[in-house]
C-alpha cells in the first residue's frame, strides 16, 4: 500500500468517525421492566414483554434522540424480589422508569423507592385501586378490578338478574371483586343468595358449584385467578348449571382472549365486563391483534394491551420533554395524555395517574370457529370508583 | 337427601383420583422405603403426554391414556437406572434434596416446551355432561375416574397379594439381604416397582387434567396431597392409602359443600385427627420404624 492510499485511508476513517460521533453522543433512556417471567403468573409476564417488545419493533428504539433500552427482571411476582430487583436497577442500572409489576403487592413494594429516587413507576399489570396512591410517581395503564365490577354490578342490575350467587377466591383481589360488585349490584336492586369464597389453591370446584346450584340464582358472579377459569368453566358445564338457566358473570379476567379458546364451548355465553376483548372492533386493534399474532403465534390478552400502553406512554412522554428524564417533568408529561389505544380511546386521569377507559360488557362466542369475547354495549370513560368514592 | 349421594358421588370420584396420584407413592415410600418428592413431576408428564397427542396429534383420549401411563414409567425407569439406584442407601434428607430438585427442574423443563399456561385435554362428548339416575347428578367423567381406579385398585391388590412377583417385592423390602441370597434380582424388582409407581402417576396425571387443572407447577401443588393421601393411610398396604383417599376426597367435598368457610381446612384436620389417633396412619406398621 503506497503512502498517498495510507493517508486517504486515514483521512477516510476520521471522516467516517466524525459522521459517527452524533451517535456516540446520543444518550440512553432505560427502563427497567420487573415481570414475572416463571411461577403461576407467568403468563402476565409474557404478555407484556411481548407488547413491550412488538411496540419497540413498530416504532424505533429512538425517541427524542435518545436510545431505548429496555432491562427485564423476573421478579416471579414476589414483592421481595421486586423490591430488590427495583433498588439494583434504580441504583446500579441508573434506570429512568421502572415498569411491569405483574401483581399488586409487587407495585407496592417498589412505591417508596419510586417516591425516593424520583423515578416514574409505570403500572402495567396490577389492579387494585391503592396502588397509585402510594407514590406521586405511580401512572398506571392497566386497569383497577373496581372499574370492572362495579359496571357488571350495575348492568346485571338493569338487565333482568335478581338474584345472584357469588363465588371468588379468597384473597385481596377476590374480595375486592366481590365487595364492588356487590355494592352496585344490591343498590341497583338486586339480591345476594350465595356467597361462597373459595380457597386461592383450590383444585376442584364441585362441591362450591353444586352449592351455587341449590341456591338456585339467575347468575353466577365469578372472580377466580387467570388459570382457575377455565377448570371453573368446564365443571360448571359438567354440572349442568348452563342448562339449569344460571348465567355467569364477572370482570373478564376469567375470560382473558389467551385461556378463552382452551376452555371450549362451556364457555359461549357468558357476559363479563372489562377494558379490552382480541374481538375488539376498531382499525387500531385489528391492526395489533394482526401484528401481535405474526410476532408470537397467539392473540393478545389484556394483560398485553396494559404493556403496549405502558410504553407508549412512556414513549410519548419522552417526546414532550425533549428527552428530558428528569422524573417530574416525565410525569408531568404523562398526566392528562390520552390516546387511541388498541382497548380504544384512553386517558391518565391528571389527577389520580390512574387510567380512564371504556368498559364494554362482552358475551363468548364462536367467530370463525374460534371464541371471543364480542362486545355489545360500551360504558364510556370510567374512572375508577375506588378512589372517587373518597 | 338427592343432594347429600351427589356429594358422596363427586367425593368418592375425588378421592379415587387422589388415589391413583398417590398411590405410586405409596409404593416407594412405603414399599421400598424411598423418599420421592418428584412423584408428581411423573404425574405431569403424563397429563401432558396425554394432552399433546390429543389435542394436537388427534388421537382418541382412551387410546391416550394406556400412552401417559407408559410414557411415564418410561421416563421412570431411565430415571431410576440412572440417578435414583444411587440414592437407596443414601439418608432420608439426601433424597429429598435430590428429588426436590428434580421437581423444580421438571417444573421449569415443562414451563419453557409448554409454556406456562394451564392446558385442557379435549375429551370426547360422551365424556362431558352430566346425567340423571334416581335424581342424583352423576358427572360421566367422574363415573369414568370411578370405574378406571375401582378396576385397577383391584388388580393392584391381587398383584401384590397374590402373584409370585408381588411375594418378590415384599421379600426384597423386607430384607434386601436376605431376599438376593435367595436368588431374588432385588434391583431389578425396585427398577421395575418404580416404573411402575411412575406410570401409575402418568395415568393419573392424564385422568385429573380435566377436574384438577395441568400446568408447570403441578409437582409442586398438589405434593401435598399426595403425601397427606400416604401419612393418613399408612405405607404398609395399598388398602390403608385407598381408604385414606377415599375418605380426604369425601371429606374434603363435603367440608367445602356444608361449611364452604371452613374451605381447605377441613381436609387438613382430618388428617391431624387421624395422626392423633393412629400416628403411623391408619394401617400403619406399628413402631415399625
Amino acid at each position: 500500500m503506497s503512502i498517498r492510499s495510507q493517508i486517504l485511508l486515514a483521512a477516510g476513517s476520521v471522516a467516517a468517525m466524525l459522521a459517527l460521533a452524533p451517535a456516540y453522543a446520543q444518550e440512553t433512556v432505560r427502563i427497567g421492566l420487573i415481570l414475572p417471567m416463571t411461577g403461576g403468573q407467568a403468563s402476565t409476564g409474557k404478555q407484556i414483554d411481548n407488547a413491550v417488545k412488538l411496540y419497540m419493533q413498530q416504532n424505533g428504539d429512538t425517541v427524542a434522540g435518545k436510545k431505548i433500552e429496555v432491562i427485564l427482571k423476573d421478579d416471579a411476582a414476589v414483592p421481595d424480589n421486586t423490591k430488590r430487583l427495583a433498588q439494583e436497577l434504580i441504583v446500579n442500572d441508573k434506570v429512568n422508569f421502572i415498569a411491569g409489576f405483574g401483581v399488586t403487592p409487587a407495585a407496592l413494594a417498589a412505591a417508596p423507592l419510586a417516591t425516593q429516587a424520583k423515578v416514574p413507576e409505570i403500572v402495567m399489570a396490577a389492579g387494585t385501586s391503592i396502588i397509585t396512591e402510594r407514590s406521586p410517581y405511580i401512572v398506571r395503564t392497566s386497569f383497577t378490578l373496581a372499574q370492572s365490577c362495579t359496571i357488571i354490578g350495575d348492568w346485571a342490575a338493569k338487565n333482568g338478574i335478581k338474584k345472584v350467587a357469588t363465588l371468588t377466591s379468597d384473597y385481596a383481589p377476590g374480595n375486592d371483586a366481590l365487595n364492588f360488585f356487590k355494592q352496585n349490584f344490591t343498590a341497583g336492586g338486586g339480591e345476594i343468595v350465595e356467597e361462597v369464597k373459595v380457597p386461592l389453591q383450590n383444585p376442584d370446584f364441585s362441591p362450591f358449584l353444586q352449592r351455587m346450584k341449590d341456591s338456585k340464582p339467575d347468575a353466577v358472579f365469578v372472580f377466580v385467578p387467570a388459570g382457575q377459569g377455565g377448570s371453573f368453566m368446564k365443571q360448571y358445564a359438567e354440572r349442568g348449571l348452563d342448562k339449569a338457566g344460571i348465567k355467569v358473570i364477572g370482570p373478564g379476567d376469567v375470560m382473558d382472549d389467551d385461556l378463552l379458546n382452551g376452555m371450549g364451548d362451556a364457555a359461549l355465553g357468558t357476559v363479563t365486563a372489562h377494558l379490552y376483548s382480541a374481538a375488539h372492533p376498531s382499525a387500531a386493534n385489528k391492526e395489533f391483534v394482526a401484528a401481535y399474532k405474526k410476532a408470537f403465534g397467539q392473540r393478545p390478552g389484556f394483560m398485553a394491551v396494559g404493556g403496549y400502553d405502558g410504553i407508549r406512554l412512556i414513549y410519548e412522554a419522552l417526546k414532550k420533554t425533549g428527552g428530558k428524564t428528569d422524573g417530574d417533568a416525565l410525569i408531568a408529561a404523562m398526566k392528562g395524555a390520552k390516546w387511541e389505544s388498541p382497548r380504544g380511546p384512553i386517558m391518565i386521569d391528571p389527577e389520580t395517574r390512574d387510567i380512564v377507559q371504556n368498559i364494554y360488557i362482552r358475551k363468548v362466542e364462536k367467530v370463525d370457529g374460534e371464541l371471543y369475547n364480542v362486545e355489545f354495549a360500551t360504558f364510556e370513560a370510567v374512572k375508577d370508583s375506588g378512589k372517587t368514592k373518597k | 337427601m338427592t343432594t347429600l349421594f351427589t356429594i358422596l358421588f363427586d367425593g368418592v370420584a375425588y378421592g379415587m383420583l387422589l388415589f391413583v396420584l398417590a398411590c405410586g407413592l405409596a409404593v416407594t415410600l412405603g414399599l421400598m422405603n424411598f423418599v420421592n418428592l418428584a412423584h408428581g413431576a411423573f404425574a405431569m408428564t403424563g397429563g401432558y403426554i396425554c394432552a399433546v397427542l390429543v389435542n394436537n396429534s388427534g388421537w382418541p383420549f382412551f387410546s391416550a391414556l394406556p400412552l401417559a401411563f407408559v410414557t411415564a414409567a418410561l421416563v421412570g425407569v431411565a430415571l431410576e437406572r440412572t440417578l435414583y439406584r444411587h440414592l437407596y442407601t443414601r439418608s432420608h434428607l439426601d433424597q429429598v434434596l435430590f428429588t426436590i430438585g428434580l421437581t423444580f427442574m421438571s417444573v421449569a423443563a415443562v414451563d419453557y416446551i409448554m409454556g406456562s399456561s394451564r392446558i385442557f385435554i379435549k375429551l370426547p362428548a360422551a365424556l362431558e355432561g352430566q346425567f340423571d339416575f334416581f335424581g342424583v347428578g352423576i358427572g360421566r367423567y367422574r363415573l369414568m375416574i370411578i370405574v378406571i381406579c375401582g378396576l385397577l385398585t383391584v388388580a393392584l391388590q391381587l398383584i401384590l397379594a397374590k402373584t409370585r412377583f408381588g411375594s418378590r417385592l415384599r421379600a426384597a423390602v423386607d430384607d434386601p439381604r436376605a431376599a438376593s441370597g435367595l436368588g431374588i434380582n432385588v434391583p431389578q424388582v425396585f427398577a421395575f416397582t418404580f416404573a411402575f409407581g411412575c406410570g401409575l402417576a402418568g395415568l393419573g396425571g392424564a385422568l385429573s387434567a380435566e377436574i384438577l387443572g395441568l400446568d408447570p407447577y403441578f409437582p409442586l401443588k398438589f405434593m401435598i396431597y399426595f403425601l397427606i393421601v400416604v401419612t393418613v393411610g399408612g405405607s404398609s398396604s395399598i388398602t390403608g392409602p385407598f381408604l385414606a383417599s377415599l375418605l380426604l376426597g369425601i371429606g374434603d367435598v363435603a367440608g367445602k359443600y356444608y361449611v364452604p368457610k371452613m374451605g381447605p381446612f377441613v381436609i387438613y384436620t382430618i388428617m391431624i385427627v387421624i395422626l392423633i389417633w393412629r400416628p403411623n396412619g391408619l394401617f400403619g406398621r406399628a413402631a415399625a420404624r
